[in-house]
């Protein structure tokens, strides 16, 4: 790896905002004794989404420098992946990023089926799609909804909930499960699709257009909510690559990166989507108002691949495909990425030939837009360290694992 | 209460004989007591009203168990938990401030009620500076903040005081030149006079009678959500950023009084609009009937709810974007509302005046209209949401 200090800025660097007085280098002034404060923000701060501690240094109010300590929620995935067999694996993928298990599951699953090279049954093509299109809008309505509690709006968590907990019935319906479902096997899916499911997901659907009308009514174009995220922890483009951010945070500054475009999986390549990236529409391209608006257009990007997925749905057995031991050729190994809900999620699995993997790696989308929060927050206010760590939507059980 | 004191030595017979000044004294504790309960209820109230409004703006219904009807004394049955609740002195803390910084917010929100005046007699002092002292007793809260911020011994306790300090210092401006616009108009500072000046239904309230107090009206209503920590300004309590702001380290009945101070707090700020802007206790119909006390505690519970529904709308400013809006908007503003309100008062003529407050009646008018237009699509289109959800 390049050298990663590259693109840091200084800790005193001003950094100049329209309408904002730049900051005042107290450094430079010899007659006053100014010494830095020093904030522990958690593991139990209202904002920090998950058990993250940031011990933030401020000058006054102005964050001169941001540490993240991570691994309070850390459980050794990767070493218990080792003693369970592959399809044991599966349940502890949900719980890497709980907020999107069925996209974890794809992707783990993805991984050993190209170790085992096995043909699927379309419908389960299908359904996997459906279910992990689902889950992105669960998972981005909840994104959407604790950035509006960040910057101090209640009521659209609550509005985001509403349309979360219709996601979670359906899924409910199919597996039994609403947050960990172990639904996406290897070879198959858990449960068909139950009667019912298709004409229940059709009418919300239709509702849901109009909801993300009200959120942008409600929240997206509200004057002070433009204030506190346009030209806040802008994230420029060289940034992000020096970085290795990838998803929503990558698309917000300005690039049209989705890996179910740029290589399909799955079945990504028989559906029409766009993908939204940040143009700098109320500031600067890749602040944090871009960020949050990529989320809100994917939410309808991928109500579109789910409707296009129902009307395609062909008939067919789920369970066929479904091996009854999972022992991948000896001495192979894949690296699968796919799009999660918050960037590009890597597995690495590693086979022995047993029915155990010999090694499963994951790489975390959330781990390196944590990496480059301090880089965003510099300068900023207190204030803006919680929209900046809102925009970046990490979530702490996929980092520590 | 001198004037009431005389009445009842004079009129009342088993008190003719007892000097007029023990009366006035026994008149004060008895109307502090009343000020006092008057106070705890509202708070108790506002309390539920803010958790049933928010609740019914997010698609809840809020609290339904606790006293049957949708949940009438959940925030009794809350106060007598945090009576019970063990009191936490914090071990780094300064003790001796951290026990005072409650009471001296409570007293500050408390006191501002001596100079309410709930009807043409109902008030517990007529001072002739009413709007002045409650200028000044209004900001006494903050140095319990600060108070309550320094002695907690915690960062995130004193950034929210520091941020409070800075707030209330320049948010009271705006406030007292927005009120400053209406006492040229009446040449008196007393609560009372005010009120009597604005004698003869809603065409004589202050609001409607001159176009720039009409904008100073809004002003105030603005800066005294930032007077007493509402959303947007919220910020010396800014739950995602400050963990609670001042009152981080408080736990039970300390808490429970920064609360409740709060809640006092608001309808104060409310009341206090109500008098100088809304016609005080009269009816919009000229008049008191049925009851001065109605009618003010009724404008107060309106612009109470108003301040919720912001509340639960809007998102929070930031700290730096809360002293522009206060210096460089607000303190103009009202500086030009104070100065056009007196030049509006003793130059336009006649027909312009009666013109001006018809304009401004209709304009009120069809703001509320849309308002309630949209609350009511809202309201409907939640009902057959859930309609068809069942």
């Amino acid at each position: 790896m390049a050298d990663v200090t590259q693109g840091v800025p200084e800790a005193n660097v001003t950094i100049s905002r329209p309408g904002i007085p730049p900051v005042v280098d107290l450094e430079d002034d010899d007659s006053l004794q100014s010494d830095m404060m020093t904030i522990n923000m958690g593991p139990q701060h209202p904002s920090t989404h998950g058990v993250l501690r940031l011990e933030i240094k401020t000058d006054g109010e102005i964050v001169e420098q941001a540490i993240p300590h991570i691994g309070y929620l850390h459980r050794c995935f990767e070493k218990h992946a080792e003693n369970l067999s592959y399809q044991q694996v599966i349940p502890f993928t949900d719980r890497m990023d709980y907020l999107a298990a069925m996209n974890n599951n794809l992707g783990y699953v993805l991984a050993v089926e190209n170790l085992l090279e096995i043909e699927l049954p379309e419908r389960v093509e299908y359904i996997r799609v459906i279910m992990a299109e689902l889950n992105r809008i669960a998972s981005h309505l909840v994104s959407f909804g604790t950035y509006g509690m960040d910057l101090g709006a209640f009521t659209p968590f609550l509005f985001a909930f509403r349309e979360r907990e219709e996601i979670f019935d359906l899924f409910e319906m199919t597996c039994g499960a609403r947050m960990l479902y172990n639904y996406i096997w290897v070879g198959g899916v858990s449960h068909d699709l139950p009667a019912g499911f298709v004409e229940k997901t059709r009418s919300f659907l239709e509702k849901f257009e109009s909801k993300i009308e009200e959120y942008n009514d409600l929240l997206t174009y509200n004057k002070i909510f433009v204030e506190r995220t346009a030209n806040v922890g802008v994230l420029s483009l060289e940034n992000a690559y020096s970085y290795n951010l990838t998803g929503p945070n990558l698309r917000g500054s300005g690039v049209p990166w989705d890996i179910r475009r740029a290589e399909p999986y799955s079945i990504y390549d028989r559906f029409e989507f766009d993908v939204p990236f940040g143009k700098g529409e109320m500031g600067t391209v890749g602040d944090c108002w871009d960020r949050y608006m990529v989320r809100i257009l994917e939410m309808g990007e991928s109500a579109k691949i789910v409707s296009q997925a129902l009307d395609q749905l062909p008939e067919g057995d789920v369970l066929k495909a479904v091996p009854r031991n999972v022992r991948p050729p000896k001495d192979v190994e894949c690296y699968f990425r796919s799009e999660n809900p918050r960037g590009e999620l890597g597995v690495y699995v590693i086979s022995d030939g047993s029915n155990v993997p010999y090694r499963v790696r994951v790489k975390s989308p959330c781990f390196t837009a944590m990496s480059v929060f301090d880089v965003l927050c510099r300068g900023h206010y207190v204030a803006d360290a919680v929209a900046i760590i809102g925009s970046l939507d990490i979530v702490l059980g996929e980092i520590d694992r | 209460m001198y004037q009431l004191a005389q009445e009842l030595v004079a009129e009342v017979p088993f008190l003719q004989g007892i000097p007029v000044m023990l009366v006035r004294v026994l008149l004060g504790i008895i109307s502090g007591a009343l000020v006092l309960t008057f106070i705890a209820l509202l708070g108790m109230i506002l309390v539920w009203m803010e958790r049933k409004v928010s609740a019914h703006m997010q698609d809840r219904v809020g609290p339904m168990r606790v006293g049957g009807w949708h949940g009438w004394s959940q925030t009794l049955a809350d106060g007598i938990k945090l009576l019970l609740k063990e009191d936490i002195i914090p071990a780094a803390a300064d003790r001796l401030l951290f026990k005072l910084a409650p009471v001296l917010v409570f007293a500050g929100a408390l006191a501002i009620y001596v100079a309410v005046p709930f009807s043409s007699k109902a008030i517990a002092s007529d001072f002739n500076i009413g709007v002045f002292y409650i200028l000044a007793i209004s900001s006494l809260g903050v140095l319990g903040i600060l108070m309550a911020g320094w002695a907690s011994n915690n960062k995130w306790a004193l950034l929210g005081a520091m941020r409070s300090a800075a707030q209330v210092v320049s948010y009271e401006i705006p406030v007292a030149l927005a009120l400053l616009s209406v006492i040229p108009l009446v040449g008196s500072l007393s609560m009372q006079d005010i009120i009597a000046a604005q004698d003869g239904g809603i065409t004589q309230w202050f609001i409607f009678r001159n176009p720039f107090v009409f904008v100073g009206f809004f002003l105030y209503f603005i800066s005294s959500l930032a007077e007493v920590n509402r959303t947007p300004f919220d910020i010396p309590e800014a739950e995602s950023e400050l963990v609670a702001g001042y009152h981080t380290e408080y736990s039970g009945m300390r808490f429970s009084f920064f609360f409740i101070a709060e809640y006092g707090a608001m309808m104060a700020v409310s009341i206090v609009a109500a008098t100088v802007f809304l016609g005080g206790w009269q009816a919009p119909w000229g008049g008191t009937f049925p009851g001065g006390f109605v009618w003010i505690i009724g404008k107060g519970f309106f612009l109470v709810f108003i301040q919720m529904w912001i509340r639960w709308t809007i998102p929070r400013m930031r700290v730096d974007q809360l002293m522009y809006v206060g210096w460089k908007v607000l303190t103009p503003a009202s500086f030009v509302c104070m100065i056009g309100s007196v030049v509006w008062a003793f130059s336009a003529p006649d027909w312009l005046d009666k013109l001006g407050s018809v304009v401004l009646m209709a304009l009120m008018a069809v703001v509320l209209a849309l308002l309630l237009r949209t609350a009511a699509q809202g309201l409907m289109e939640g009902r057959s949401q859930r309609a068809s959800a069942a």
